[in-house]
């Protein structure tokens, strides 16, 4: 039976209108509502199923981030995963914080704990990155089976239906191996009352990137995040000789 | 924008913040709150407009709930609950109910007055038959009020007549909400006229037994989705063993499990008045009068100022009396407060919405309607307003 860690973000929550902060420097995220990422719903729902089927023994669920990022980690342990581990990182360190820093993170956990695998979600909906999976496997040097829409274990590997631009591609991977769970993986379960309860006696255990021995200072700058541009209204043109005029006058051509 | 796509913007908008409270509820009541917001959202909302019109009971969902948990919230491990407290009642209380009215009466009546009052005064062999052995989607009932005893509980007169190791209980109880689709109720009956009040008696019935009748299904204004009817019982016969607590001792039963039922109607009605007040600021932003959101105008900053105060000063009486019914100590007062303002503010706010959506708040297009139906109930069930304020009135002066 395999040992899984799952990587679950603390995002702001997928209904919430975003607003820019006024002086650019990011987007409002105070007193907004937060919730998990959805993708890494879908990564925990997969490896809860693992663990149903006895193909997992135990389901790490680990979060990067603030105090908050504890919300997400209970989630988590509410869905059936069994232990959590906030690698804690605030203020100015969380805003720089890339997926080259989680990656290495969730690599060094992954040694530690000693897992099977590790399933994330493809991308986060703030950052939209799709790099943590990927980065992760790299540094482990793992195989990867990114945007799984279907995974099924055997004894010592995977295969997995990957979701791709022109189609589906089935591959089979060796354990142990790194996966990104993509939108049609699963559908996440509710945290039912009594697994809520049973949450309460699970350990969530805190580090800080330092006990991991991994260095968290920026690689980017923000120079500044705006709102995208307003969405012009269109315009009905009779024939395509206008339309190419439109077009050559607008500098598009 | 048409109004047909500022309909589906305004009845698929989520909102993105619930500023509603000062009141921190732990982790635990924040997932289960979740958890009943989700559930609410995809499983009830879609659902609840048919589900009104056609008088339907929701059985699948209701099965769904069940799975959760949420059936059995504060019956004791031991029976298959999760011993959780009043207060979890409420918070998944007014989650169900702000997607659907009626599915938050089936609930909150279920757990605050059916299982509550057995968990609480239960035998171990009660419990495991009347609680242990319910599973999936059943339900229980509460039935206390008759044709001719409502507010006047002590009134009550279906009868109960020892007949060697059982009663014999004879008489029809009305408004039971859960009868027409339950497993098994609590049924008040009096074994003694002369000891008025002193007579009355609580019996653990189930209601595949024989001489049980259920009546016609009540049509309602409003929660609709709750199944409510009479039930005449003829010549119905009860093991004594089914007695809940003492011979006579039912009518303190009834009064005091009915603090805790006023928490929950409480929760019910903030449900149903977030929702309106949620719908209200929705269409308040989008619908436009002569160029502008008619959120711009102070004549609805106004009315959406005095809809969220009142919710939010109702939440935290709420859930203050949801924290007292968990000590020793009687809080009937403040469960009577906060069921009190909790219908007046679902009146008000659903009212007030109606106002806001103007025309579209008139027709089943939108739930506005569907809400102002749903909450009237509040004022009137688990004791009558006018009763409600009676029993504060005497606290006040009893404690000054």
């Amino acid at each position: 039976m395999a040992r899984v860690l799952v990587g679950v973000k603390r995002v702001i929550d997928y209904a919430v209108k975003i607003r820019v902060k006024p002086d650019k420097s990011g987007v409002v995220t105070d007193g907004v509502k937060h919730s998990m990422n959805p993708f890494d719903e879908i990564a925990i729902e997969e490896a809860v199923r693992l663990k149903e089927k006895k193909l997992a023994s135990e389901i790490i669920a680990v979060s990067c981030g603030p105090t908050q990022s504890q919300e997400v980690i209970r989630t988590a342990l509410a869905m059936g995963a069994d232990k959590g581990i906030h690698v804690e990182v605030s203020g100015k360190d969380y805003e720089t914080l890339q997926p080259i820093h989680v990656s290495k993170i969730l690599a060094k956990i992954a040694q530690n704990e000693k897992v099977d695998m590790v399933i994330v979600g493809k991308q986060a909906i703030d950052d939209d990155s799709n790099q943590t999976a990927q980065m992760t496997a790299a540094v482990l040097d793992w195989p990867q089976a990114t945007f799984a829409s279907k995974v099924e274990k055997g004894d010592k590997e995977i295969t997995v239906t990957r979701e791709v631009d022109g189609g589906l591609e089935t591959i089979k991977c060796k354990l142990p191996v790194v996966i990104s769970a993509d939108l049609r993986l699963n559908e996440p379960r509710y945290a039912t009352l009594p697994n809520i309860m049973k949450a309460k006696k699970k350990p969530i255990a805190k580090v800080t990137p330092k006990d991991l021995g991994v260095d968290v200072s920026p690689r980017i700058t923000v120079v500044s995040v705006e709102d995208p541009p307003v969405r012009e209204p269109g315009v009905i043109l009779p024939d395509v000789d206008a339309l190419v005029a439109k077009l050559k006058e607008g500098g598009h051509v | 924008m048409s109004m047909k796509k500022i309909l589906k913007v305004i009845l698929n908008e989520v909102p993105n913040k619930r500023s509603f409270s000062l009141h921190t509820l732990s982790p635990e009541h924040r997932l289960l709150q979740k958890t009943c917001r989700d559930f609410a959202e995809a499983e009830l909302k879609p659902i609840a407009a048919q589900l009104d019109k056609e008088h339907k009971f929701p059985a699948q969902q209701i099965e769904k709930i069940g799975d959760l948990g949420l059936l059995k919230i504060n019956v004791s491990e031991q029976y298959g609950g999760c011993g959780h407290d009043t207060l979890a009642v409420a918070v998944a209380v007014e989650e169900i109910a702000r997607g659907c009215g009626g599915t938050g009466s089936i609930v909150s009546i279920h757990n605050a007055l059916y299982n509550g009052l057995v968990n609480r005064v239960g035998t171990q062999e009660q419990k495991e038959e009347f609680l242990g052995r319910f599973t999936g989607g059943d339900l229980g009932c509460f039935a206390l009020s008759e044709p001719e005893a409502g507010s006047d509980v002590s009134a009550v007169s279906t009868t109960a007549t020892l007949c060697g190791d059982c009663y014999v209980l004879n008489g029809t109880k009305s408004w039971v909400t859960n009868a027409p689709v339950g497993k098994a109720a609590v049924v008040f009956a009096t074994v003694d006229k002369t000891l008025k009040h002193k007579g009355i008696t609580a019996f653990l019935l189930p209601l595949s037994s024989n001489g049980v009748t259920l009546g016609k299904k009540d049509e309602k204004l409003g929660i609709r989705a709750s199944p409510t009817c009479n039930l005449i019982l003829d010549e119905v016969e009860v093991p004594k063993d089914n007695v809940l607590g003492e011979v006579g001792g039912g009518f303190v039963l009834a009064m005091t499990q009915l603090d805790y039922a006023r928490v929950g109607i409480g929760a019910q009605a903030l449900g149903i008045a977030q929702a309106a007040l949620e719908l209200a600021v929705a269409f308040s932003k989008h619908r436009k009068t002569f160029g502008q959101p008619i959120s711009s105008y102070q004549a609805v900053k106004l009315r959406l100022a005095d809809m969220a105060v009142r919710l939010e000063a109702a939440r935290l009486l709420v859930w203050r009396a949801a924290a007292l019914c968990d000590r020793p100590a009687k809080s009937t007062k403040e469960s009577s407060m906060a069921k009190l303002a909790a219908s007046e503010a679902a009146t008000f706010i659903t009212h007030g919405a109606i106002q806001i959506l103007g025309g579209m708040g008139y027709v089943s297009d939108m739930p506005a309607e569907r809400h102002y139906r749903d909450a009237r109930i509040t004022e009137i069930y688990a004791g009558v307003n006018d009763i409600q304020k009676l029993l504060i009135g005497d606290a006040v002066i009893q404690e000054n």
